[in-house]
C-alpha cells in the first residue's frame, strides 16, 4: 500500500485484502469492533454496497459519488456536496481515509460509528434521497450476487437480513481506507531525515510550536493521526452569521423538541449546518464547533474546512495566523474556542507550513 | 420544579436556551407557589482582565468574558438581572476596568449588579469602579427576595493605608497568593453596621441572598479563600430562616453549610484554581462537604470554568454546575440533613477519579 501525507503521492493504490491492514508507519491499528471482525469478502462486499448507485433514489448516487477514490476519496473541488438531481447539500465531503480512526462521524460527530454513519445519506433528501431504507433491503435481499454475498459473509437471507449487516459490510470496507507511511512517517517516526524537504522540516517545527497546530491536529510519539476527535469552533461559517446565532439556535431548539431531523435539518440549511455540533448536543459549549479533520494527504482534499469555503492551504494558515477570522480585521466569534488566537506567523513560516501539509 | 429535574424535562417545562447549554455564567430561577412571581438572574464572575500594554489585553481571559456575555444574550426568558461576581480587573487599572465594562455592554437589556472585588479595589481602593459601577455595597428587593450586595474584600487600615510606598504595590501585593506580605479579607465594621440597620427592615421569613466577592467563611488564608470577620457576619444572618451566601474569587466548586448558611460558590470566566487540599504545606479548611472537581486540561482554556443553573425553589439553593469538558455536578440542598450535597459524588466511595491523562 502506498499511501502519503504528502501531496506528491497518492492513496489510489490501495489494494483491498487483508494485507492491506498490515498498519502502515505512523499509524495505530485500525481499531475493529468487536461485532464486526474483517474478513476479505465482508471487505468487497463492502466496497460493492459503497459503489452502489441503485440506493438512491435517482440511480444516479453513490457513498463513492461523493467520497470517490480518484479524488482521495472526496469531490474535490467541490465546496458541498452534490446529491441527487444535483442537490446542494451544506457540508464538504470529509474523505474517508483513516476515518475508521474517528471517535464519531459526521463534521458535527452525530453519529458514534462508520456502522452508524453509512446509513444516514440514504435517506437525506439532499443526498440519496431514498425516503426510507425499504429500497436499499429489498435491493440486498433480491439481487443474486448480494444474495449470495451476504449469505456468505453473514449467513443471513430475506428476512433475517436488515440494515444491520449493509451497515457492516460498508464500515468493514471503509476500515481499510487507511494512510500512512508517507514522508513525514519516514521522517519522523521512521529516523530518515531526507524523508521531507528543508522548506517542510521547517513547516513541521512552526507546527509544533509558534503555529500551534498540533494541539488539534495531534502527533504522538508513535503514531500521528493529526487529529484529536474533538469538536472546536475555529470561526469559519459562524462568524458569517453571528447576529442570526440567538434566533437560530432556540428556533432549532424548539424545532428539535418538535422532534425534527437533525441529520435534515442540517443538510438541508446553512446556517443551521454552521451551529456545528450545537445541533447535536444543545449545548453552547459546542456552537459553531466541527471535528477536527485529520491532515493525512490534505493537500489533495481542497477545499477546506467543513463548508468548502477556503480553497488553498495557504488561506487555511492565514486564517489561523489571524486568530480565527478569515479576513485580517473582522470582527472574532464570540464562540471561539479557546485555544484559537493570532500566531504572528511569517510568510516564510506560513509557506513552510503549507509546503510541510504537502505542496 | 424539583432538583431531580432532568434537562430534557427542564426545557419542556420552562422553555429555557440555557438549561441545555454550558454557560460561564450562573442562571438563578426563583420559582414560588404564585407562578407570576418567578424570576432568574444570570451571574458571570471572575473575568480577570490583564491590561499587557495600551490596547493590548490578555486574550484567554478576554474571551471567556465574551463567551459568558454572548451565552448571557441567549438566555430565553431573558434573566431579570444579571450579577457580575467581582475580580472584573486583574491590577485594579482604569484601562482594565474601562475594558471589562466595554464587553458587558454587550449584555442586552436588564439591570447589572456590581460586586466588589480585591483585584478591581486596591489600586485606588475602588474610586474608579464606583464611577463606572456604582456604590461599594448596597441591598435590593426583587420579587419578595432581599438581595445583599457586600464588598468582603476589604482589610485593616494599617494595611490598606500605611504599610505600602505606591498604590501599585499595596495592589500586586495583594494580588499574589502564599504571599506573607498579604492580609486577610473582611467586610469590617462599618459595612457590618450597615448589614444590621439593613436587615432590621427585612421579615425574618424573606429569603436572603448574599453576594460577596469573598466566601464569608474561613477556607484557606494563605490564597485568601478568607473572611476574618466571617462569624460576626453570619451572626447578622443567623435571625432569618432562609439564607443564601453566594461567592466568587474561588474559581472553583465549593459548598457548605453553617446553621442556617447555605454558601455556594460560582465558577470563574478566566481559570481554574486548584483545591487548598492540595497544597499541603499550610492549614486549610476546605468545607467537609465539597467533592472537589476535576482538573482541567490547560490547553483548552475553557475547561474547568463553567456556570451554575440555580434553582431556589425551596428557598434553599439547588445548584446546578455545567461544566466545560468536564462532568455537569448538581449541588442541592437536602432538606433532611439540612446542608447542600452533592446528589452524585457525597458518598466517599463515588467520589471522582481523577481525570485520565491522554
Amino acid at each position: 500500500m502506498k499511501a502519503c501525507f504528502s501531496g506528491a503521492s497518492t492513496i489510489t493504490a490501495i489494494s483491498i485484502s487483508l494485507a492491506a491492514m498490515a498498519t502502515p508507519l505512523g499509524l495505530p491499528p485500525v481499531p475493529i469492533p468487536a461485532d464486526n471482525p474483517q474478513s476479505p469478502e465482508k471487505i468487497k462486499l463492502g466496497d460493492k454496497l459503497f459503489h452502489d448507485t441503485r440506493f438512491s433514489s435517482t440511480g444516479q448516487v453513490s457513498c463513492a459519488t461523493c467520497h470517490d477514490a480518484k479524488k482521495t476519496f472526496t469531490d474535490s473541488p467541490l465546496p458541498v456536496s452534490r446529491g441527487i438531481n444535483k442537490l446542494k447539500g451544506t457540508r464538504n465531503a470529509p474523505t474517508v481515509i483513516n476515518a475508521a480512526y474517528f471517535h464519531r462521524l459526521f463534521w458535527d460527530g452525530r453519529e458514534p460509528s462508520l456502522e452508524e454513519q453509512s446509513k444516514d445519506p440514504m435517506i437525506n433528501p439532499v443526498e440519496m434521497g431514498l425516503p426510507n431504507h425499504e429500497p436499499v433491503l429489498k435491493l440486498v435481499r433480491t439481487d443474486p450476487e448480494y444474495v449470495q454475498a451476504f449469505k456468505t459473509v453473514f449467513g443471513k437471507s430475506g428476512e433475517q437480513l436488515t440494515m444491520e449487516e449493509v451497515k457492516k459490510a460498508i464500515a468493514s470496507f471503509e476500515r481499510t481506507i487507511v494512510a500512512g507511511n508517507s514522508p513525514f512517517d519516514h521522517y519522523y517516526f521512521g529516523g530518515d531525515k531526507n524523508a521531507m524537504t528543508a522548506a517542510q522540516i521547517r513547516g513541521f517545527k512552526v507546527f509544533m510550536d509558534q503555529g500551534r497546530c498540533v494541539s488539534c491536529h495531534t502527533v504522538e510519539q508513535d503514531q500521528a493521526l493529526f487529529t484529536d476527535n474533538r469538536f472546536h469552533n475555529i470561526g469559519i461559517g459562524i462568524n458569517q452569521m453571528q447576529k442570526d446565532v440567538p434566533r437560530l439556535a432556540g428556533e432549532f431548539l424548539k424545532a428539535k423538541m418538535q422532534g425534527g431531523d437533525v441529520d435534515k435539518a442540517v443538510l438541508g440549511n446553512p446556517k443551521t449546518s454552521n451551529l456545528g455540533r450545537f445541533a447535536v448536543t444543545d449545548t453552547l459549549d459546542d456552537m459553531g464547533s466541527f471535528k477536527t479533520p485529520t491532515l493525512r494527504n490534505i493537500a489533495m482534499t481542497a477545499p477546506y474546512m467543513h463548508d468548502g469555503s477556503l480553497k488553498t492551504l495557504k488561506e487555511v494558515v492565514v486564517h489561523y495566523n489571524n486568530g480565527g477570522v478569515t479576513r485580517k480585521g473582522d470582527r472574532v466569534n464570540d464562540f471561539l474556542s479557546g485555544g484559537i488566537r493570532p500566531l504572528n506567523l511569517s510568510e516564510r513560516q506560513i509557506s513552510d507550513l503549507v509546503a510541510f501539509m504537502g505542496h | 420544579m424539583n432538583k431531580s429535574i432532568n434537562r430534557r424535562d427542564f426545557l419542556k417545562g420552562a422553555g429555557v436556551l440555557a438549561a441545555a447549554s454550558a454557560l460561564p455564567v450562573s442562571m438563578v430561577e426563583l420559582v414560588f407557589a404564585d407562578t407570576t412571581q418567578n424570576f432568574s438572574f444570570a451571574y458571570i464572575s471572575d473575568a480577570h482582565l490583564q491590561q499587557i500594554k495600551g490596547t493590548k489585553f490578555v486574550n484567554n481571559w478576554d474571551r471567556g468574558l465574551i463567551r459568558a456575555v454572548a451565552e448571557t444574550n441567549l438566555l430565553t426568558p431573558k434573566p431579570d438581572f444579571i450579577l457580575f461576581g467581582g475580580d472584573l480587573a486583574q491590577l485594579g487599572k482604569k484601562a482594565e476596568l474601562d475594558h471589562g465594562a466595554e464587553i458587558l455592554s454587550a449584555l442586552r437589556g436588564n439591570k447589572v449588579y456590581h460586586v466588589m472585588g480585591e483585584h478591581d479595589y486596591y489600586l485606588d481602593l475602588g474610586q474608579y469602579w464606583e464611577t463606572l459601577f456604582g456604590p461599594q455595597y448596597y441591598s435590593f428587593d426583587h420579587k419578595g427576595v432581599h438581595f445583599v450586595v457586600l464588598n468582603s474584600i476589604l482589610t485593616y487600615d494599617d494595611w490598606t493605608y500605611k504599610r505600602w510606598p505606591t498604590a501599585e504595590q499595596r495592589m500586586l501585593e495583594m494580588a499574589d497568593l502564599d504571599n506573607p506580605n498579604g492580609s486577610p479579607f473582611m467586610v469590617g465594621d462599618k459595612q457590618r453596621e450597615w448589614l444590621k440597620q439593613d436587615l432590621a427592615k427585612i421579615s425574618k421569613t424573606t429569603p436572603i441572598v448574599v453576594v460577596s466577592h469573598s466566601p464569608l467563611q474561613k477556607i484557606y488564608k494563605n490564597w485568601n479563600f478568607w473572611t476574618d470577620d466571617a462569624e460576626q457576619v453570619q451572626a447578622l444572618l443567623r435571625p432569618f430562616n432562609k439564607v443564601t451566601v453566594l461567592y466568587g474569587h474561588v474559581h472553583q466548586i465549593q459548598y457548605n453549610q453553617i446553621g442556617n448558611i447555605s454558601f455556594n460558590s460560582v465558577m470563574s470566566t478566566a481559570w481554574p484554581w486548584p483545591y487548598p487540599s492540595t497544597y499541603a504545606q499550610a492549614e486549610q479548611y476546605l468545607p467537609k462537604l465539597t467533592v472537589p472537581m476535576n482538573r482541567a486540561d490547560p490547553f483548552f482554556e475553557r475547561d474547568a470554568t463553567g456556570w451554575q443553573f440555580i434553582n431556589m425553589a425551596n428557598g434553599n439553593v439547588d445548584m446546578r454546575y455545567n461544566l466545560f469538558s468536564n462532568t455537569s455536578r448538581t449541588v442541592a440542598f437536602n432538606t433532611k440533613t439540612g446542608e447542600p450535597e452533592d446528589t452524585v459524588f457525597q458518598s466517599p466511595d463515588k467520589r471522582i477519579p481523577p481525570q485520565t491523562q491522554y
